[in-house]
């Protein structure tokens, strides 16, 4: 079982810091399939949160095949992402490197190129398209 | 769905203040909704009139379809914990149950000594010597256990020191998820908020000033800022909720539910806490100058 946290200050709503940290886990393998997601009122009371937060981010959880509650029992986690995610971590890297090299022939510095890429995530994130 | 709070026109004056005036809104149900303003805002007598305990002078207000003064049926599905938690100070934890299932039909008795044992209170306590968080979780254990449709609180963690306003609300949490009930609870402070409510009503100078679902609301204000420019050339989509301008730069806090699509503004996400600041300051500035005035620095 894991426990969640929020960062108050980090501008990234608390579902959304949900799916993250769930994410997160499961690519660290400190979730694997078969894993018991804390209940909707484990969380609240840890948390000080809305019941609604957790089951928007439950159900995006869901929704994109991580995990799948059973009713009156609890979320269960259905799928093992280290692995999968690994594999393509080269092709990734591939475009990134592609892109770096764009934004120097653009005339960028370090100190902008990491701007750019800072402020592209976080507001990626914001959107919930990370 | 039905609306657990609906008001028309609401009005309530005293003497000759409107202490709530002109108040339109619909809350819908299954929600944990905040009531934010300064105060003196008219929180607490929103929250009044929707317990029953004030008549409207004005329009009308229906909570969970009925009227609110329509007596003891109506009282039977409301839980209202007014400021300050109050609490018969010479009777103890014990005795406060008792009185419980004397006055309440519906009275949960297994559901209240359990959450008095959760909270470690010593039944034979009087409630007098508790500390300000434990008397706000007795209030709170005594609304919950009539098994209401809907709590309405006013600033109940207005005066606990922050462990125990986490506590309480971490307790309050549990109850929605467990009993699903509809929650309107009040505060001054918007950070309090933020973390446990899915509806926001911003409340100043007895006016409705916003009101909606949270991710809504954040999803249509934004930041704007660019060149100066002068507010009057917005495109109409777009409500200037406040304004400042330096001599080259102008920042906008603006609400639209349409892309900003103008290149020439960086676009920034706004914060609960500044959407809420910048509905209060609008009112004060309307108060203080009817034109909007520009701020240099």
């Amino acid at each position: 079982m894991i426990e969640f946290h929020l960062d108050a200050r980090s501008g990234v709503s608390p579902y959304l810091q949900i799916v993250h940290q769930v994410r997160h886990a499961l690519r660290l393998g400190l979730l694997s399939e078969g894993d018991q997601l804390p209940t909707v009122k484990q969380v609240v009371a840890r948390l000080a949160i809305n019941p609604n937060t957790v089951l928007k981010a439950y159900k995006e959880l869901e929704h994109a095949g991580l995990v799948a509650s059973r009713p009156g029992i609890g979320t269960f986690v259905t799928t093992t992402l280290s692995d999968a995610s690994l594999a393509s971590h080269g092709a990734l890297r591939q475009d990134l490197e592609r892109w770096l090299a764009k934004a120097r022939l653009a005339g960028l510095d370090d100190e902008s190129i990491e701007a750019l890429f800072g402020d592209v995530f976080r507001s990626a994130a914001q959107r919930g398209v990370a | 769905m039905t609306a657990v709070l609906r008001a028309s026109g609401l009005g309530k004056r005293y003497g000759r203040n409107w202490a709530l005036s002109d108040c339109t809104i619909s809350v819908p149900a299954g929600q944990v909704v905040g009531l934010v303003g300064p105060n003196g805002a008219g929180k607490t007598t929103l929250l009044h009139l929707a317990a029953g305990l004030l008549a409207p002078t004005s329009g009308t207000i229906e909570v969970l379809g009925g009227r609110p003064l329509d007596g003891p049926a109506q009282l039977r599905r409301v839980g209202f914990v007014a400021q300050e938690t109050p609490v018969y100070a010479g009777l103890s934890v014990a005795d406060h149950l008792r009185l419980g299932v004397w006055l309440n039909p519906g009275w949960d008795n297994d559901l209240a000594e359990r959450r008095i044992e959760q909270l470690s209170l010593d039944p034979k306590q009087k409630a007098g010597k508790l500390s300000g968080g434990q008397r706000a979780q007795l209030a709170l254990t005594l609304a919950i256990a009539k098994r209401p449709q809907l709590l309405l609180l006013d600033e109940p963690i207005a005066s606990l020191d922050p462990l125990a306003r986490r506590e309480f609300l971490q307790g309050l949490m549990v109850v929605v998820a467990e009993q699903g009930v509809s929650v309107v609870l009040s505060s001054h402070l918007v950070g309090d908020l933020e973390r446990v409510c899915d509806y926001l009503i911003v409340l100043v100078a007895s006016r409705i000033q916003v009101a909606g679902e949270i991710d809504q609301l954040l999803a249509s204000h934004h930041r704007l800022i660019g060149p100066r420019r002068d507010p009057g050339r917005m495109p109409a989509n777009q409500e200037i909720i406040q304004a400042s301008h330096t001599d080259r730069q102008s920042t906008l806090l603006v609400r639209t539910d349409e892309p900003i699509i103008d290149p020439s503004w960086a676009v920034e996400q706004v914060s609960l806490e500044d959407l809420v600041l910048a509905y209060m300051g609008r009112t004060a500035d309307a108060d203080r100058r009817p034109a909007l005035s520009e701020v240099r620095s």
